[in-house]
């Protein structure tokens, strides 16, 4: 049954790219593509799908339509961006260090070298050029906010993957998409819906960097051990009651890690993103592949490197930490 | 009426049980099974009756569907046709709330690979099972803590799992299924992961537990003097089919076919035979003529293996007495040979035919 249907789809498909291909390209009648077989040596012009115009269209149509609705989404991000963006400039630096050290100090579980090293990069930001500490710290409002969708969004999505077999056969095309279609192609609606500036890269960031997210906390909630799974239900726990208290606890090293990938992601996405007009450390690439000029891109590349170290020294050491209260070593032995 | 019933039931792991069942039940091997359809047959036709305080062992090799059984009793696998009850309500007409209660109160069980929670210390571990019954943490600390000593872990409750070994994790497991207080412990191969020192230190826990707590246990493992020294019935299961059901002294003297009598074939006899059964009463005794003058006394319950040394270096008639010190009976060489090697021989010529 389905090889007919799909044969019928297919034969579809082609009757409607003949019907819509521009007369001048097809022959006089279609009858004579079963006596002239000249099209079979180049492509021929009628056999073309009509997707591009379609596509346009149903855009427009949706920025008429719904308009409103991604402007609501625009000005919640942009506020958002704005005002943590301001906060943290207006700050005086040596204060916005310090917090980062106390963040990292605790957030690792009190590990001093790595509190040491974060602080160092973190004074290097502006150590390497004073205008970069402002772009800086856009970069990271944006990855930051970036972050935040993609947790809010993409940990309840891969807890559900991971426990409904449909919903994860159908999401997983959808995310092997989300990885391999090219930025670009997404970065322009992006700015046709949002606009130039800080949004359109928020969302870029969310389509880029959701997917390993997903993909890392479906598969560390089905990594839990099964004999695990199994005692928790024989005494008795609900669905919700394993869920909480055994499956997510035992998968946070695997989503701490989703979330790891998710902001070096992040930062990859922030330099392509300074293409659209996004201002941060991006931008200073750009402006210097744009001059030629190796050393402003050199130096700007070195900032987006600290940057990236910090992000990653900061989630890496929790999730460690994490790791370490689930999974303790063996401390001393003890005989029977 | 039975604690647990099992009554005919049938597992088939594939696409479609349903469509297979028919031949299952017209009596198709398990390999025509895999053959022709792709399914694989765990349960064939499985029926068993477990009594209020006994403990049913319940053995086979891997892949005998002995572990699929014990899940079926608390429904962690639906069975494809058939029924199981315990204290006469069938659990497969349980909806989801009632399901949970159910094990939540009624039975518990403890695993091959312990199957404790790594993110959890022992006293939580122990506790798990009131957790979820919405039970206040001071409560169920304290019960916890009770198990904990009764295991003999005092001290280790904050421990996690990994930092203890495979014994302590088991009796942290132990402890866990003690903690809710129910009727019936299912325990999956409970002890099959022990090295063999620990087991029999486990073994030994668990009858001396069981002899103050009188639960009813359904115990499944694939070592056969454990299932001898713990069981009050054996079920031996192969290819998911039950081949014989009996009291440990049964299945050693009358295997009821190739497959059990393999089994037993290489069994430590001194080990299971207790004294009382092979004792000839007094009146018998009194005819015999070979007497010596050397008596040894020994407690009818306890096995050969306990006083046979004793008569290898002095040879000695045994007088078999119960606990108040009354005679019961007598056991002379004669006995001791015939117990050890008789129904040896009984399964040799079996197997030969």
């Amino acid at each position: 049954m389905k090889p007919i249907i799909l044969g019928a789809m297919f034969i579809a498909v082609i009757i409607i790219g003949y019907r819509s291909a521009k007369p001048r390209y097809k022959p006089e009648h279609f009858t004579d593509i079963f006596n002239d077989f000249s099209w079979l040596g180049n492509w021929p012009k009628w056999l073309d799908f009509p997707l591009m115009q379609p596509l346009n269209k149903g855009f427009d149509w949706l920025i008429v339509n719904y308009g409103v609705f991604f402007e609501g989404i625009n000005n919640f991000l942009l506020g958002m961006y704005t005002s943590m963006k301001d906060f943290l400039v207006g700050l005086p630096w040596p204060l916005v260090i310090a917090m980062v050290i106390f963040i990292t100090y605790f957030a690792s579980g009190r590990k001093v070298n790595t509190t040491i090293a974060v602080a160092f990069c973190t004074f290097f930001l502006g150590f390497l050029s004073p205008r970069y500490w402002d772009k800086c710290i856009m970069t990271t409002c944006i990855v930051l906010i970036g972050m935040l969708l993609c947790i809010v969004v993409g940990i309840p999505i891969g807890i559900a993957m991971a426990r409904n077999k449909k919903v994860r056969n159908a999401l997983l095309p959808i995310l092997d998409l989300m990885q391999t279609i090219p930025s670009f192609c997404y970065l322009i609606p992006g700015i046709l819906l949002f606009g130039l500036g800080a949004v359109p890269a928020i969302i870029a960031i969310f389509v880029y960097a959701v997917p390993p997210l997903i993909r890392l906390t479906d598969l560390g909630i089905r990594l839990v051990d099964k004999e695990v799974i199994e005692a928790s239900e024989a005494f008795g726990a609900s669905r919700k009651q394993t869920l909480w208290g055994v499956q997510i606890p035992l998968a946070l090293p695997n989503i701490m890690q989703g979330i790891n990938q998710c902001t070096m992601m992040s930062l990859a996405m922030v330099v392509i993103a300074s293409m659209i007009g996004t201002r941060g450390i991006g931008d200073e690439v750009l402006l210097g592949l744009q001059q030629l000029n190796v050393g402003m891109a050199t130096e700007a590349g070195i900032a987006i490197v600290l940057l990236a170290i910090i992000f990653d020294r900061i989630t890496q050491s929790y999730g460690e930490k994490i790791q370490e209260r689930t999974q303790k070593k063996k401390v001393f032995n003890v005989k029977d | 009426m039975s604690k647990i019933e099992v009554k005919n039931v049938y597992k088939i792991f594939g696409d479609n049980p349903s469509k297979v069942l028919p031949m299952v039940q017209d009596g198709a091997t398990k390999e025509e099974i895999l053959e022709k359809t792709g399914h694989t047959v765990g349960l064939d036709d499985v029926s068993i009756k477990v009594e209020e305080g006994e403990t049913f062992v319940c053995m086979g090799l891997s892949g005998s569907g002995k572990s699929t059984l014990i899940r079926h009793i608390n429904r962690l696998i639906d069975p494809t046709s058939g029924e199981v009850l315990v204290e006469g309500t069938n659990v497969m007409e349980l909806d989801q709330k009632n399901l949970i209660d159910f094990r939540r109160h009624k039975m518990s069980m403890v695993f091959q690979r312990f199957g404790l929670f790594p993110h959890k210390t022992v006293i939580q571990n122990v506790g798990y099972g009131l957790e979820v019954q919405g039970k206040e943490p001071n409560e169920r600390n304290k019960v916890a803590m009770e198990k904990i000593e009764s295991v003999g872990l005092t001290g280790f409750e904050h421990q996690y799992p990994n930092q203890l070994s495979g014994g302590m994790q088991q009796r942290v497991g132990l402890a866990r299924a003690l903690a809710t207080n129910t009727d019936i412990m299912l325990m999956d191969e409970a002890f099959s992961a022990l090295d063999p020192l620990i087991r029999s230190d486990m073994q030994k826990q668990l009858i001396e537990l069981q002899a103050e707590l009188k639960k009813t246990i359904v115990f499944i493992t694939h070592d056969l003097d454990e299932s001898l020294k713990l069981g009050d019935h054996i079920g031996i299961l192969n290819h998911g089919r039950v081949v014989q059901i009996g009291t440990p002294i049964e299945i050693i003297m009358k295997p009821a076919d190739d497959y059990v009598a393999a089994f037993v074939k290489d069994v430590n006899r001194a080990k299971v035979i207790k004294a009382k059964i092979i004792m000839i009463t007094p009146e018998k005794f009194k005819g015999r003529k070979e007497k010596n003058s050397n008596t040894i006394k020994v407690n009818e319950d306890s096995f050969l293996d306990e006083f046979l040394p004793k008569v290898c270096l002095t040879p000695a008639t045994v007088e078999v007495v119960d606990k108040s010190g009354n005679v019961k009976g007598y056991i002379t060489e004669k006995e001791l040979s015939v117990a050890l090697t008789k129904s040896k021989a009984d399964v040799l010529t079996k197997s030969k035919t």
